[in-house]
């Protein structure tokens, strides 16, 4: 095992799996409709104590 | 029986330790046994004068279970008070090297024992307690699995007692922020591995639908370190009875690994855990929800898939492919990305209440604590790019940054936190005294300007005396001359510290009263009481 692992999971299909997961995130953030979710999320420490 | 399953666990744990104590292969092996064989057996004498006989008072399943949060804030105050005291130590140490005292007290030893001292037994029970304060209160659930809570901090303060006294008595793998040796590693792992169920089962078990973003912080602070600290401790003992161990990589490899475990370390343990912290009290400090909900998400995302590839940043110029040194550079460049957009989420949350800067010195601090999160997250892109790079590293520089985030980020927002918490925790009106507050934010703020300041200056001056050649290509200074020139500003920087310090204090002395239930007279904070407005002539009128 060493560095050239990284290089390997780059190359290969790995850095385009993280690069779709992470577009995807923040598109699934971002869709339309979820703002008024975000705005109940952002509530919830005030909902106790 | 009270807690009879576990004294007999503890019995025997400690029998064991003193049995490694007679058998070990070496002497520092046989008085650190001695050391695990007193801490427990102590511990267990503590339980056994507690323990009674009468049947088990029913616990209510819908209560908050506080009691070990109330420890770990205590522990939080404490160990800050030593890891930083010893840290003004060793600063006095590298000024004068007379006060290096051979052989548990020398600059080598005490040095682990305060990085280790301030970010895991300071930060370290900040964040175990918070998240457990937090994770409860965002979950609205009780902490899953019974004591498994209490096993989790005490477990812990053995991890830290262990640490501590095995630096003393010159047992270390040699890996920055990884120094304990591997029998310390295997007990970290099972407390860790607990820590993990008992925060997956508490959200496992919540009553809110959605888990609220300071949670899904604080867990992806504990699964990476997890993963790290396996990872970048995987050795082979020279001994079963033994202190001694090797890695299981080699050469760069092993650096790699090293600074893989090293970088992530600030990313997931002093970043991640402390924006966890930062999405809760902030907003419950200011009484607003957080700035952009959305915007925080985000941030989590961006933070977690750049900051695990920064690593190689710590490895510029040494026998590293220079490809992957690229890699460490241009991701650390990435990071300015969502560490701007986190604290911009932080200040902004206070649009529209910035009065409460001049009226409450928590809330100060905690923005403080972002602002500082702000620029030492600038600082540190900067500082990975190749060309800046070869000037600043091994350099005081970098002993700047890493204290401009650790002191004023990590610092900051754990007393913050605490301050917040304390009399919640205790049932107290408020904290004993505002204005010791005040105090403490603003020698801690000096402090860390004094020392951040000095440590550029004489980063800078080291670095550039290093590399000065003269027209026929000597170096002109010797290394001896570049450490005779920044003694005037170690001097400096251990005032710096001493700052720092007494406004830890000052919060020891604060917390204490609060917990014991005093609070001082005193008139409150200028602005805090709205005054009277005279109207203003060109003010509209609505009828």
């Amino acid at each position: 095992m060493d560095y050239n692992l990284m290089r390997e999971f780059a190359d290969s299909c790995g850095l385009l799996g993280m690069v779709l997961f992470f577009a995807g995130c923040v598109a699934f953030a971002l869709r339309p409709g979820g703002h008024s979710q975000a705005h109940e999320a952002a509530h919830i420490p005030f909902k106790d104590d | 029986m009270k807690f009879g399953t576990e004294i007999v666990f503890l019995g025997l744990f400690a029998f064991g330790a003193l049995v490694a104590a007679g058998f070990g292969v070496d002497e520092p092996f046989r008085q650190h046994m001695w050391v695990l064989f007193f801490a427990v057996a102590g511990f267990n004498a503590m339980l056994m004068r507690n323990t009674d006989f009468k049947p088990a008072v029913p616990i209510d399943p819908a209560a908050y279970m506080d009691g070990p949060i109330r420890y770990g804030a205590i522990a939080t105050v404490f160990w800050g008070v030593v890891g930083m005291l010893v840290g003004v130590v060793i600063a006095l140490q590298l000024a004068f090297p007379h006060l290096n005292i051979e052989p548990w007290f020398n600059f080598g030893r005490l040095r682990p024992l305060h990085t280790s001292g301030v970010i895991f037994a300071f930060g370290g029970n900040a964040l175990l307690c918070t998240s457990m304060y937090v994770v409860q209160r965002t979950s609205r659930a009780r902490l899953f699995g019974g004591n498994l809570a209490w096993f989790v901090f005490w477990g812990y303060q053995l991890f830290i007692v262990m640490a501590a006294t095995g630096y003393l008595l010159g047992i270390t793998e040699g890996r920055e922020y990884a120094e304990p040796e591997w029998y310390v590693d295997i007990w970290l792992t099972i407390v860790w591995v607990a820590y993990l169920i008992l925060f997956l089962g508490t959200i496992l078990k919540r009553k809110e639908p959605h888990i609220y973003v300071a949670n899904w912080f604080y867990l992806s602070f504990i699964i990476t370190i997890a993963m790290l600290h396996v990872v970048n401790n995987l050795s082979m003992p020279v001994s079963f009875l033994g202190s001694k161990s090797y890695s299981a990589f080699s050469g760069v490899q092993d650096a790699l690994t090293q600074w893989w475990y090293g970088h992530n370390a600030v990313g997931f343990f002093l970043t991640a855990g402390f924006l966890g912290m930062m999405y809760y009290f902030v907003p419950k400090q200011a009484n607003r929800p957080v700035y952009s909900y959305r915007l925080s998400i985000i941030h989590f995302w961006a933070l977690i898939f750049l900051y695990i590839w920064a690593g190689p940043h710590h490895l510029h110029y040494t026998a590293l492919p220079d490809w992957a040194q690229t890699l460490g550079m241009v991701f650390s460049i990435m990071l300015w990305m969502p560490s701007w957009g986190g604290m911009i989420n932080g200040l902004m949350t206070l649009s529209g209440a910035w009065d409460k800067l001049r009226t409450d010195p928590i809330i100060r601090m905690m923005v403080a604590a972002v602002a500082f999160y702000g620029m030492s997250t600038f600082e540190g892109p900067i500082m990975s790019i190749k060309t800046v790079n070869s000037l600043s590293h091994y350099t005081d520089w970098t002993i700047g940054h890493v204290h401009s985030g650790a002191l004023g980020w990590v610092g900051m927002i754990s007393f913050g936190a605490i301050y917040y918490m304390v009399p919640k925790l205790w049932n107290r009106e408020r904290i004993y005294s505002l204005r010791l507050v005040a105090w403490h934010f603003w020698l801690a703020t000096l402090g860390i300007v004094v020392y951040a300041a000095v440590m550029w200056v004489s980063g800078i001056m080291q670095g550039l005396m290093w590399r000065e050649y003269d027209e026929q290509g000597f170096l002109v200074y010797s290394f001896a001359e570049t450490v005779a020139a920044i003694h005037p500003y170690y001097v400096m920087r251990a005032a710096g510290g001493a700052m720092y310090l007494a406004g830890m204090l000052i919060m020891a002395w604060n917390i204490t009263m609060t917990i014991r239930g005093y609070r001082r007279e005193e008139d409150p904070m200028p602005g805090s009481i709205a005054a009277l407005q005279p109207a203003r002539s060109g003010a509209r009128k609505w009828a």
